[in-house]
Parts: C-alpha cells; structure tokens; sequence
C-alpha cells in the first residue's frame, strides 16, 4: 500500500510537470495581458508534432538518438515559440491596436485553436503519429520505488523553468515591465517601454515552453494525435487559475495539484472517475477562494 | 397591417411548414436541417441572456443541455417504451402526443438545477474564473454522464425514434417539426418578454456595472440566479428536442466544441441582440449545411486547376478550419457581430407597426 503510494506520488509529480509547464505559459499571457489565451494548449499540439517532425528529420540523417534530442530540444521550442508568436502578430495585436473589447480577443484565442486542432487534422490525416525513441530508458529502482531517467526529466526541466521564469519576471528589468504592462497598459508607453517589444517577448517565452511541454509529453507518452492538446490544455488551464492566475508560483503550484488529485483519485477509484472528481474539487477550492491559491482579490473602485 | 402581424405571420410560417413536411414536398434532410434551426435558434438565444446581456462569459452551455437531453429521454422512454434497463411501459404509448411537451419541461427543470452548478459561484465571482466554473461544470456533468452504465455510459443512450413513432401511430403528422417550431417561438418569445420587462433591464444593468447596479438597489445574487437558471433551463430543452430528433445521444457530443459552437452563434448575432441571435442561428445552421456541399466542389475545382496533389482529398475537417477563420475574420473587421447590441426593430424602424409586446 505504501510502496505503490509513493510510486503514485512520482507518478503525480510527472502529470503535474506537464499540468505545470502548460500553465506557466497561460499564466504569462494572462499576466501581461489579461487574455485567456485559448490557444495555448493547441500551441502545446502542435509543440509535440513539430518534435516529431524535426526529430525524425534527425534521424533520417543518421544522427545518434542523444545528438538528435539535443539538437531537437531548442528547435522545437524555437519553432513553437514561432507558430505562438505568428498568432499573436495575425489575430490578437491588430484586435488590440483596435482597443477592442477583451471578450473579442478571447473568442479569437479559441478560434485559433480550433484552427490549430482541426488544420493538423485536415493536413495530417486522423492516423496517430508514434514518436521515436530518443532517450533510452533506465530504470532506477529506490527501494520499492522505480523511477525512469524520463520522469526524472520532465520533473527536473519543470523547476528549471519555474525558477527561471520566476527570476524573469521578479528580477529582470524585462520582468517588471511585464508586470507594469499588467497593472497599467496606457502608462506603460508612456514612460518609453516597448509595449510591443514586450508582449512578443511573453509570447516567445510562454510559446517555447509549451513546445518543451510537447516534447517531454511525446517523449513519455509516445502516441501522438491531433486532440491531444485540448484536454490536456483545458486542465492546465483550469490549474492555473487555481494557482491564481498571472501568478508563477500559483500556476506551478495549481499543475502539480492537480496532478496529485488526478493520480490520487485513480489510484482509489475506477480511472472513468479521474476528470469527475479532479474538476469537482477544483470546482470547490475555487468555490471556497474565488481568486486562487496566490491570487489577490481585486478591489473595485466607486 | 395591426401589431398581431408578427405573430400571426409566425403561426402562418409554421403551419406551412408543418403541411409541407406532411405532403412530403420537403423531404426528411430538409426538414432535419430545419429543425437543427429550432434548436440552434433556442441555444443561442439562450445564451445571449448570460453572455450578452449580463455580459459574463459562461462557455459551458452544452452541459446543460446534456443535462436536459438525457433526463427528458429517460423519462420518455420509462413512461412509454419497453426498455430492458427501466422495465414495462407505464403509461400507453398514445398519451406521448400530450406528455412528450411536459417530459421535455421536465428536461429544462433539470438542467436549469443544473445551473446552480455555474449560478451560485458567480455570486462571487467574475469574468475569467466564472468562465472557467462554466468550462469545469461542462466536464463534471459530461464525466458524470459517461459515468452513469445504466443510461449507457459512453455508448451513448438511444430509443428515442420510439417515442417520435408513438406520436406518428397516434395522429399521423410530423410533431417533431411542431414542438421544435412550438418550442423555438415560446423561448423566443419568452426572451423577449423577460429582456423588456424590469427583470431584464436589471439584468442589463449587471453588464454595465455590478457595484452600481447594486447600489440601485437591484438584488444582483438574485438576477444572476434567474439569469443562469434560465438560460439553461432553456438549453435543456433544446437538449430534449435535440435528442428526439437525432434518436441517439451519447455525453461526448455536448463537450466543450458544443459549447463552442453556441459562443460561435452568439458572438456572430451580436452580444445581447435577441433578433442577432435568432439570425446567427439561421446563418451558422445554413453555413455548416452548406459547407457539406462545398467542400467536395471546392476539392473538384482543386483538383481540375491542379493546385492540389492527387493523392489528397478536401475532407469535411476543413469545415471546422473555415468556419473559425471566418469568425477570426468578423472579429477583426466587424466585431460586434451582424447587430450589434441592436435589434432588428432598431435598424428598421417600421418593423415596429408589425408587433407589440407589452
């Protein structure tokens, strides 16, 4: 009983590292912004095919699987962080440049992941894409425990970039003028910061991350399809506002429990019950704090 | 030319279509097309109370309108079919002419219960974390669904052509025209009462601003909860149509991309036009319908010009790539939809000679 508790807890660890990885990047955008952007989880799709594409691009030229993991690694996140920034530059900025109303850009965000979903469908036919094996696999075994180099991976490339967008945006010069564009976009032009300049900037970060999230997802669970990114993205989603959303720490926190909730709830019930009774209790902690973990209630000026 | 025109022209239009559908001049494809219509018309004018009139952005209407689908369904066929999961009929199948309206407002009762589910954390909260209460309330109440095997669990659930059919053998004319175009014209209606009295202006007044609206002494708990429970109440209905008309339900189809279609119908019309919303439903009905045809000429006219390679055929998930980019497209150059926050009667003034509704 206690053996598999504790191989359920790496087990938790490991969703909640994608959970986590996904929210930071809706988290960014919302924090800047104010804008659920929907597409994220699409961008997370889309992340994990164009892994495949350029990993198998690797391969076929004879490379060795860790040479084409290192070299695959930067060029997802580069090409993702394109495809979010494509986005960004083509539907959201000419909404803002307009000043329109925040629902409009929302609307918008969900459109585009509409389009990503179905367009990789339209394009790539409804066969799943398996994803070749570039990390041997090891398995370490702690006592009762056994843990693969794979998750302790995906765990560690989690609090990397937790704590490398935590030391962005609280310590950067580039990190305060995000959160200045979130406390006040007018003044912010004003006082001579490129808004545009910055908002690409939280768009390459929280773009690149979710390609990583894609890899390491392909990596782990090796069966590529198209909907992949709309449940996955929509739990993230869901976590992040937990945290509190337009929080780093609320956004990392809010993955990993839900990650604990779901692999707890499985390891007691019928696994049918997973999203049931994961949403319920996130339904109530947000019941009980109505802002989040981290959140702080917004005061309403009269 | 007297103000009862509207209706009168309304009760005309119906009956038309009714005697239509009986002489067989439309045929069964045209009359499905016609009735999604129906539905789509409820749904997105049901959404409209919340999301443009109140101005929350609640994206999980198809929960509700599972919720009614499958509680109207399975009173139907307990009450009137021989099931081997509910036992022996216990009424005679003769009396569904005049039960299936009350099991169907049984239906809405549930579902707008269900919208306690969204309604009561809105007292608290707002905008993006109302939204996502709706997105998780759409998941629970799906995963709750598939959960349940005796309705069939992800099977989906069916026997409902069973119920249409009583109906026929009992008087021979096509009722479920009739209670789609009966149901479409009371919730549009209905809206339209709510919207001009006090109680809909209170709850437009939410939408301009909550702290005000409160300070003007409009008990803003209370809108919220009639505004949500409404709202689905409605979607349940056009739930319980849906299912009698498809025959088949199963919990995946009134996922989040439902939910999504109804957001879609409501953005297009405009954010709290009811005429906006009752056009929007037409359009997106007609477009989706039409797309089934253009598709493949669009992929004939591809392939004759050699654009495409041979070997690839436009299939019908392009529809689902059109269709938001088309939304991308109105949001970028006109997004306030195809009204506004006008209504028909605003753009046309003499429109007003033709109906009252005091």
């Amino acid at each position: 009983m206690f053996d598999s508790f504790l191989q359920n807890i790496f087990n938790a660890l490991q969703w909640g590292s994608f959970y986590s990885l996904i929210a930071l990047g809706y988290t960014l955008v919302y924090g800047v912004l104010r804008l659920i952007n929907f597409a994220h989880g699409d961008i997370f799709m889309v992340g994990a095919y164009i892994a495949f594409f350029v990993a198998t691009t690797f391969l076929g030229y004879a490379l060795s699987p860790t040479a084409a993991l290192a070299l695959t690694v930067p060029l997802t996140m580069l090409l993702t962080a394109a495809v979010g920034v494509t986005i960004e530059r083509v539907a959201y900025r000419p909404l803002r440049r307009k000043g329109a109303n925040r629902l409009y850009v929302v609307i918008t965000a969900l459109m585009c992941g509409l389009i990503l979903e179905n367009g990789n469908l339209a394009l790539l036919g409804a066969s799943r894409k398996s994803f070749p094996q570039l990390l041997d696999k090891t398995v370490y075994t702690l006592g009762p425990v056994s843990l693969t180099n794979q998750k302790l991976a995906v765990i560690a490339c989690t609090i990397l970039v937790f704590v490398f967008l935590q030391f962005v945006v609280t310590k950067t010069k580039i990190g305060m003028a995000m959160r200045a564009i979130s406390y006040d976009k007018f003044a912010v032009p004003l006082m001579g910061i490129p808004l545009d300049t910055i908002i690409l900037f939280t768009f390459v970060l929280g773009s690149s991350f979710a390609g990583l999230a894609g890899l390491l997802f392909a990596l782990s669970y090796p069966v590529l399809d198209p909907y992949m990114g709309a449940l996955v993205g929509w739990k993230a989603f869901i976590s992040a506002v937990v945290g509190g959303i337009g929080d780093i720490r609320g956004a990392f926190v809010g993955g990993f429990l839900l990650g604990f909730v779901e692999i707890l709830v499985v390891a007691f019930f019928p696994s049918t019950y997973r999203e049931l009774i994961a949403f319920t209790i996130l339904l109530l902690i947000l019941y009980r704090k109505p802002t989040g973990i981290f959140g702080i209630a917004g005061t309403t000026k009269i | 030319m007297s103000r009862a025109t509207a209706p009168l022209l309304t009760i005309l239009g119906l009956t038309t279509v009714i005697l239509l559908a009986q002489w067989e001049v439309i045929d069964s494809y045209v009359q499905t097309v016609l009735m999604f219509i129906g539905v789509n018309i409820i749904l997105s004018t049901s959404l409209n109370i919340v999301n443009g009139a109140m101005g929350e952005f609640a994206c999980g209407h198809a929960g509700f309108m599972a919720v009614g689908a499958y509680v109207s369904s399975i009173l139907n066929i307990m009450l009137f079919t021989n099931d081997k999961n509910f036992g022996w009929e216990l009424l005679p199948p003769e009396m569904t002419i005049v039960l299936f309206p009350i099991t169907l407002l049984i239906g809405g009762i549930a579902a707008a219960i269900a919208g306690l589910l969204v309604a009561i954390p809105s007292f608290k909260t707002r905008d993006d974390y109302l939204a996502i209460i709706t997105i998780a309330a759409n998941y629970i109440i799906i995963s709750t669904l598939i959960n349940i095997e005796s309705i069939g669990g992800p099977r989906g659930f069916m026997g409902m052509k069973k119920i249409v059919f009583a109906m026929q053998d009992t008087l021979n004319i096509p009722w479920m025209i009739l209670w789609v175009g009966v149901f479409t014209t009371l919730t549009v209606a209905a809206i339209r009462r709510l919207m001009s009295s006090t109680l809909g202006k209170a709850i437009i007044a939410i939408k301009q601003d909550e702290v005000a609206a409160e300070i003007m002494s409009i008990n803003t708990n209370r809108m919220k909860l009639v505004a949500f429970m409404f709202s689905s109440g409605l979607a349940g209905i056009a739930g319980g149509l849906f299912a009698h008309i498809l025959g088949y339900i199963n919990p995946n189809s009134f996922g989040i991309l439902k939910s999504t279609e109804c957001l879609v119908m409501v953005y297009l019309g405009g954010m709290g036009s009811l005429s906006g919303a009752v056009l929007s439903a037409f359009i997106f009905t007609l477009l989706l319908e039409a797309l089934r045809f253009l598709i493949p000429a669009i992929d004939t006219v591809l392939h004759w010009v050699h654009l495409l390679p041979a070997g690839y055929e436009l299939s019908q998930v392009w529809k689902w790539v059109l269709i938001p980019l088309l939304l991308i497209l109105l949001m970028q150059f006109r997004p306030e939809g195809i009204m506004g926050n006008r209504e028909l009667s605003d753009v046309f003034p003499r429109l007003k000679r033709y109906f009252s509704f005091s």
